[in-house]
């Protein structure tokens, strides 16, 4: 996300910002420039630097229902030890890289599919946007207790199909502990699916029509032309997609919550979930903190990842 | 990722119409086409569908299992017991009281964070002070940290000072989570307008609150619409700092709603569920179809918030 950070950095230098050289005297602008952003200063250093500090010492103490910082509460990696010979973590792992490579893939190729077919000058285009995206406006809560009825074997799918007549028909992914997850990412597709393709459609109508014409003298065939031409030349959008979903897997917490609480048993946990249990229900904060640092552990790969694209995307700029 | 490539040239993009391959007339694909995206709709409308038929059902209809049926007898009771009477853990008060939490959290917690957002914005843009940078990408930086990473800390300093589990509490954490995306929604918004306008201003010898109120402000407006918009959705959405910073008095509706589908006494009431359900998806839908294209900006931009 150094992307994100340095965006706009080409428009803001060569602005008058007074102040911003260091050079010039302290000027009273500044200070109220700084007055102005108290609250993003006190956000960025005091949660997203001190407390993710904190956090991460907390993890190497065996703090219970309170923060414990007495030298006899430093356990030392004890709680990692322990995290990853807890049952109910290794399955939240597990799960989390189940859902998460399952439901970013169909999310993407979905959400590309859709984007295709939307870009055939098709009649009633903002129609169909509207119902792709309106999942989006519900929140997830809402997305999980709707797909949990229509996914409830007594009432659902399933038991209107039987009553058609199809007796022995069987659909009812969420009683069943190894089937589950599958109901939880066709839910999460729904409620996300549009975004990708609105991002996806955006990206498509970013590509150049002279490609389009190109290739069709070429006598390239339509579908190849969008799957081997047009793909690859929309890195940004796939990548903002990408990424998009990959924070969301990351926090899904909601979505399980209302669809099926984990269950059956803990066939659907997820680390969201053992983070919150283990700091309310179950008082055992240390260990809540060791899988909160867990959690951070794949976002920071990913912004290095996005930092190290970025940084050579800018080095191939500098030296062409 | 950056909000350029997001967040308003990406919608009018999207609105520019298509481009692509041309159509012939009516041939065997473009049937195809149609037949992919009816069915696709299909699937996206069913949830819709079923939320809506089954809160019109009186019980007895629903035990007959009919789950897509449209109701032989409309009845509005459940859509009255969701309302007022449905029990939410304890108390039985329907979701009324969660819907007037809503509403007060939504309404401050927006307007909160949005002023403070656009300020960061503004300070960024034309008032960058040493160290602002990186400030700023710290912030954004936490717009990609998992909440649960930060939730306990929170958690101990809200104790500590009185706030937790309070009406101030709640906005305090809408207003935190909010400030990364919000704040690089205005930054980029200010960055991208004339330099002349800043300097002329300050030729004039307007300050930095002069030209805040007087000239950003009333240029903003578009992109506050959009971040208005992002946090409206995303506050009634919430359901995570609901359950552990709003506390009982101020618990939103999408918490209660989870309480009343998940209250295990008694028969399971779907219609009364489904009711409840359309009530909490009321208005983020609202927002969304009157909004139109303003929300697919919004969401362009703000999907990192998740």
């Amino acid at each position: 996300m150094a992307q994100l950070a340095t965006a706009k950095e080409d428009g803001v230098a060569g602005r008058p910002a007074a102040g911003s050289s260091g050079r010039k005297p302290f000027r009273l602008t500044t200070l109220m420039s700084i007055i102005g952003t108290a609250p993003l200063i006190v956000t960025a250093v005091g949660v997203f630097f001190i407390c993710i500090i904190y956090s991460f010492v907390l993890s190497f103490t065996n703090s219970r229902i309170f923060p414990a910082f007495g030298a006899e509460n430093f356990v030392g990696g004890e709680q990692y030890a322990r995290l990853w010979s807890t049952g109910r973590w290794l399955i939240s792992v597990n799960n989390i890289w189940f859902f998460g490579l399952l439901s970013i893939a169909a999310n993407m190729i979905a959400g590309y599919l859709l984007a295709v077919f939307m870009d055939q000058r098709i009649k009633a285009e903002d129609w169909f946007r509207s119902i792709f995206l309106y999942p989006f406006a519900m929140s997830l809560v809402i997305t999980g207790l709707v797909w949990r009825w229509i996914l409830d074997p007594n009432y659902g799918i399933q038991a209107t199909v039987r009553g058609l007549g199809f007796t022995d028909f069987a659909f009812a992914p969420l009683v069943s502990a190894d089937t589950a997850i599958y109901g939880l990412v066709v839910a999460g597709i729904w409620n996300g699916v549009g975004v990708t393709m609105a991002i996806m459609l955006a990206g498509l109508r970013g590509v150049d029509a002279e490609i389009w014409k190109a290739a069709k003298i070429d006598g390239i065939p339509t579908w190849r032309t969008y799957l081997f031409i047009v793909l690859p030349m929309m890195k940004g959008a796939l990548l903002t997609a990408f990424i998009l979903q990959c924070v969301g897997v990351v926090r899904v917490y909601d979505l399980i919550v209302a669809m099926t609480q984990g269950g059956p048993g803990i066939a659907t946990q997820m680390p969201a979930i053992f983070v919150i249990q283990h700091i309310t229900d179950r008082s055992n904060v240390g260990l809540g903190m060791a899988a909160a640092t867990m959690m951070l552990l794949p976002v920071i790969l990913l912004l290095g990842l996005q930092v190290f694209v970025q940084w050579r995307a800018n080095r191939v700029k500098e030296s062409a | 990722m950056s909000t350029e490539t997001m967040a308003a040239p990406a919608a009018s993009r999207i609105e520019a119409g298509p481009r692509g391959a041309k159509p012939k007339s009516l041939t065997f694909s473009r049937v195809g086409i149609y037949v992919f995206l009816v069915l696709a709709a299909l699937f996206f409308l069913m949830p819709l569908w079923v939320m809506v038929v089954t809160s019109l059902k009186a019980m007895p209809e629903i035990q007959l299992r009919h789950i897509f049926q449209w109701p032989q007898q409309i009845t509005f009771e459940p859509w009255l017991k969701a309302w007022d009477t449905a029990c939410t853990g304890r108390d039985c008060n329907g979701l009324k009281p969660g819907f007037l939490n809503s509403v007060k959290i939504t309404l401050v917690g927006t307007t909160v964070s949005i002023i403070i957002a656009c300020l960061n914005g503004y300070a960024l843009s034309f008032w960058k002070y040493k160290g602002a940078n990186v400030l700023f990408g710290l912030l954004v930086f936490g717009a990609f940290v998992p909440y649960q990473v930060v939730i306990y800390p929170l958690i101990v300093a809200f104790r500590e000072l009185g706030i937790f589990g309070t009406f101030p509490g709640i906005i305090v954490i809408h207003t935190i989570f909010g400030m990364p995306i919000l704040t690089l929604l205005f930054r980029n918004f200010f960055a991208a307008l004339p330099p002349e306008l800043f300097k002329a201003a300050r030729v004039d010898g307007a300050g930095f609150w002069q030209i805040f109120f007087q000239i950003m402000i009333p240029m903003a407006v578009p992109i506050t619409i959009v971040a208005v918009i992002l946090q409206v959705t995303g506050i009634w959405n919430d359901f995570l700092f609901g359950t552990v910073f709003a506390g009982r008095e101020n618990m939103p509706m999408t918490v209660q709603l989870n309480n009343i589908v998940n209250t295990t006494t008694g028969v399971r009431e779907y219609n009364v569920h489904m009711a409840a359900t359309i009530l909490t998806a009321a208005v983020p839908l609202a927002v969304y179809f009157i909004s139109g294209k303003w929300f697919v900006r919004g969401i362009a931009a703000g999907a990192v918030k998740g």
